[in-house]
């Protein structure tokens, strides 16, 4: 119980740290919001003076983080210049539809990756662990852009998929299961980008760790008593090699968020990815925190429920923590 | 008393060793792995330390060769205290008082060649340079029984009883005058137990040695030892020459040990209890 | 049935990746009998391991059977199917590796991998399983079976750990049992429980024990017979005592004399050396001709370089691979 108490409290520092770390960075930044006002003639320097004094824009730092932590603990993280809003709405919804394809995209990938995995394990050096190979490292050199960008055109050459966005116009009418198959159906493609670039480094790792396991003595002496193949394979050697394999799932899903934001700016689909953007350029200041802020939590998140997980399956852990 | 002591090259006065472990719910335990123990060692001459796992000879061990600090206690090495001493001065003691482990194929880097493992030291006390260094490591080399022409293969092209001696070799390199051998010989082989045996008792009469042998096995000790100390849960029970000790055990925990030690001839006189 | 085992001329070897042949074992010919505990002596690159392994056919890759013939309890054991071989294993014919640390699964409970070794054989329900497997652990932890069943290999000791690794041995009643170096790791103390759990066992079940140790010092009161294994080859079978007592083959003989202890040392008597065997094991992918031990002998004769020497029957049940005695 400590050693989970303990890494909630490493959480909320890191949390804190990064909350003031982008604050700082963002406000370092030079230019605010209402620096491409000062562009336009039609509005005098002191409207835009009396603009930025309404939004505190012009009060010291220390002052303004203590603002927004006030805000936040009411709720609203802030003010959204551009969307003239608070930002934790603004927030909720893109956050729900990258996590939405997040959390897919992870399952999909692990599905594949396991047996794929496995299989090149148990024919080490065979052919079809070498193509294997093979098409794993073409996937690893591909940048993501490129991966996206190249699906995207696909998809509009072809016809065969949505070019973008989450829903299609008239999404409204639609009944609970057309809904469902429409949302779907825009997310096979961001999808599909996803899972081809997570799919190699999930491939060889899960290949790595079984076939570790593979030659450990203790399979070979489950053998010797006559354990039937398919359990040896299953339950004996993914249970050993289940460790490495369940921190390497808290990264997957960190790593996948990164890749989520590009992918999502590409094929336009409404998460966090296209608000960041939108929000570093036009430098809506709270909306940029908060969206950090946001993906700091998932990836924390992930980390978090890998260290559970791996708590949960290896009694040697539990026992290393207890005596700490 | 001066005299006698100038005769003792390492006198252990009342070692103490507790660690503390904490349960799962917080309660914190003391475990005592050594209590009040003393003994001294004689210049050229080899003490055995017998006892079960969890006896605390390790921990002895440890403390020895000052990588572990005593609780309380003191230790005393060529006449002065070393128990509590500073960095500076434990950089001087501590190339005199040499460990040979258990398994060598933990204790030495596999990937290293033979002259770079036994020439380590050297290089880390930064005294030779390099062709000295490496003529200092072929001279180890003829002295612990390695051909010359293994000086430069990777230590897991060596079988277990050269690894062996490559530890000692390296063991060596420093001059020590005390060296705390962990079991060095229970992985071994029988015939090769032999040959390192041999070897051991070699090297102390050629360059002088003392030898503090850790070991569970009785057998070995009482063939390699001068002196057998018994050790039971941290505390010294029986202490005494060796061939006295083996024929008469005075306490039940050496008789106990002596019996569970297997033996060849099951005609040997069992040994009688005083 | 007299004989249990039958090992009849058993060639092992292994093929390294750049496809070089290693032999590992040549010529290995001995039989087991019911309710007898024969000792395999062998010293590190005598091939003893392999030979459990064989045994069981569970060498791994890149090793296979060359030649020879297995007979357990009558049939041919190197052309049953794979199938049929796993359920003999384990059931019939089981294997107690080294290392008892490495030999169990580090996350599973040891209630649960018994009764995966259970479950492979027979059939039953949970409950009937864990039944069973508190009573095996009852015959190696008399007063200790619940909670070793719930625990996990890291809480055991070695010891511990071992009585696990022989009680997933008995859990089908097999007939005959190869023990790879049982004691190797443990205290003299624990080594002698557990010899003598070896003993109690095998008067209780009826079972035959193939004992394989390096240490001739575990054998006596113990072992029925001593096959001492050499270079991969077989160099001397006989019962224990004379074995021990009056060794034929030079190696035995200069083996045991490396134990030490044989005599206590009378007071004031310096140390001594201890005899030793000069040189070192050979290697076996780089054998020439003649006999093996040859370069280490002291006893050398003329044919010694020529050709390997064949068994000769020293006496009923003692045989030797020497040219001393003929062959």
């Amino acid at each position: 119980m400590r050693y989970f108490l303990r890494r909630l409290m490493q959480a909320a520092f890191l949390l804190i740290g990064v909350s003031i770390l982008t604050f700082l960075f963002s406000t370092l930044a030079p230019g605010n919001y209402f620096d491409e006002m000062r562009l336009n003639p039609q509005i005098s320097p002191e409207t835009v003076a009396a603009l930025r004094a309404q939004y505190q824009l012009d009060r010291p730092l220390p002052v303004r983080y203590a603002r927004w932590v006030n805000s936040l603990l009411r709720g609203e993280m802030g003010f959204s210049f551009a969307y003239n809003s608070p930002v934790a709405p603004l927030l909720w919804v893109r956050a729900r539809n990258t996590l939405l394809l997040t959390f897919t995209a992870t399952l999909i990938a692990w599905a594949l990756a396991l047996p794929l995995g496995i299989w090149s394990a148990t024919t080490l050096g065979g052919f079809a662990d070498r193509a294997l190979s093979w098409a794993t490292a073409a996937l690893l050199v591909i940048p993501d852009l490129v991966l996206a960008l190249g699906l995207l055109i696909l998809a509009v050459r072809s016809g065969w998929f949505p070019s973008g966005g989450m829903l299609s116009v008239g999404f409204e009418s639609l009944t609970p299961w057309q809904k469902l198959r429409d949302v779907a159906w825009h997310m096979e493609l961001p999808l599909l980008a996803l899972v081809l670039s997570a799919l190699p480094i999930l491939v060889r790792h899960v290949r790595a760790a079984v076939a570790d396991v593979l030659h450990a003595p203790f399979l070979r002496a489950a053998a010797s008593h006559g354990i039937p193949q398919r359990t040896l394979l299953y339950k004996y050697a993914l249970r050993a090699a289940a460790n490495p394999l369940i921190s390497l799932f808290g990264f997957s899903m960190g790593a996948l968020l990164s890749g989520s934001l590009l992918v999502e700016v590409v094929m336009s689909w409404p998460g966090l990815g296209p608000l960041l953007l939108e929000a570093i350029l036009a430098r809506d200041l709270y909306v940029v925190i908060g969206g950090v802020l946001c993906s700091t939590v998932f990836l924390v998140a992930g980390n978090f429920l890998a260290d559970v997980l791996v708590y949960w399956a290896d009694p040697r852990i539990r026992a290393g923590a207890a005596t700490k | 008393m001066r005299r006698e002591n100038m005769d003792r090259l390492l006198i252990v006065e009342k070692i103490e060793k507790r660690y503390e472990r904490t349960h799962v719910l917080g309660a914190k335990k003391e475990v005592a792995a050594l209590q009040g123990v003393s003994f001294s060692l004689r210049r050229g001459s080899t003490l055995a330390l017998v006892g079960e796992s969890g006896s605390g000879k390790s921990t002895l061990a440890l403390c020895i060769a000052c990588l572990e600090r005593p609780t309380s206690g003191r230790i005393f090495f060529n006449e002065s205290e070393i128990t509590a001493c500073d960095e500076k001065r434990l950089r001087e003691v501590r190339p005199q008082i040499q460990l040979v482990f258990q398994d060598p194929a933990r204790a030495l880097n596999p990937r290293f060649s033979a002259l770079e493992i036994v020439s380590e030291p050297l290089l880390v006390q930064g005294r030779l340079d390099k062709p000295e260094r490496e003529d200092r490591a072929r001279s180890l080399f003829a002295q612990v029984g390695l051909p010359q022409e293994k000086a430069l293969q990777r230590v897991e092209e060596f079988s277990g009883g050269q690894r062996q001696r490559l530890a000692i070799a390296r063991a060596l390199s420093l001059e020590p005058k005390l060296l705390i051998l962990d079991e060095a010989l229970s992985s071994l082989d029988c015939s090769v137990q032999a040959q390192i045996a041999n070897l051991l008792m070699e090297l102390q009469a050629s360059l002088g040695l003392t030898y503090l042998f850790i070991t569970h096995d009785f057998a070995m000790a009482g063939h390699l030892a001068d002196e057998i100390a018994v050790m039971e849960q941290g505390k010294l029970v029986e202490l005494g020459p060796a061939d006295k000790l083996l024929r008469a055990p005075g306490q039940e925990v050496t008789r106990r040990l002596i019996a569970a030690t297997p033996r060849l001839c099951a005609a040997a006189p069992a040994p009688k209890a005083v | 049935m007299t004989t249990l085992l039958q090992v009849h001329d058993l060639h092992v070897g292994y093929i390294s990746r750049a496809g070089n042949r290693s032999p590992a074992l040549e010529g290995v010919t001995f039989d087991v009998r019911p309710g007898e505990i024969l000792g395999v002596l062998g010293e590190s690159g005598s091939g003893k391991s392999t030979l459990a392994l064989a045994l069981l056919r569970l060498l791994p890759g890149n090793g296979e059977i060359l030649k020879g013939a297995i007979l357990f309890e009558g049939r041919d054991f190197l052309q049953i199917e794979p199938r049929t071989l796993e359920r003999i294993r384990g059931a019939r014919l089981a294997l107690i590796f080294q290392e008892p640390s490495l030999a169990l699964h580090p996350t599973m409970r040891i209630g649960e991998q018994l009764s995966d070794v259970l479950a492979a054989h027979e059939s039953g329900s949970r409950k009937e399983l864990r039944q069973k497997v508190l009573q095996l652990l009852a015959e190696v932890f008399p007063t200790d079976a619940v909670r070793v069943a719930d625990s996990y290999p890291h809480q055991l000791s070695g010891g511990q750990q071992q009585r696990v690794l022989i009680a997933q041995a008995i859990a089908c009643g097999p007939s005959l049992i190869v023990a790879d170096e049982p004691t190797a790791s443990l205290d003299p103390t624990t080594q002698q429980e557990i010899l003598s759990l070896f003993r109690s066992l095998r008067d209780k079940f009826n079972l035959s024990l193939i004992l394989i140790t390096h240490n001739p010092a575990l054998l006596p009161g113990l072992a029925d017979r001593i096959l001492v294994l050499y270079a991969g080859t077989v160099v001397e079978i006989g019962p224990t005592e004379i074995v021990l007592t009056s060794p034929q083959h030079p190696y035995t003989r200069a083996l045991l004399q490396t134990v030490p202890g044989r005599q206590v040392r009378q007071a004031n008597e310096s140390r001594s050396l201890l005899p030793v065997i000069p040189g070192e094991a050979p290697n076996l992918s780089a054998l020439v001709n003649g006999c093996r031990f040859e370069p280490r002998c002291t006893d050398r004769l003329n044919q010694c370089t020529q050709r390997e020497p064949a068994e000769v029957a020293v006496s009923e049940a003692h045989s030797v691979s020497c040219f001393k005695y003929g062959g």
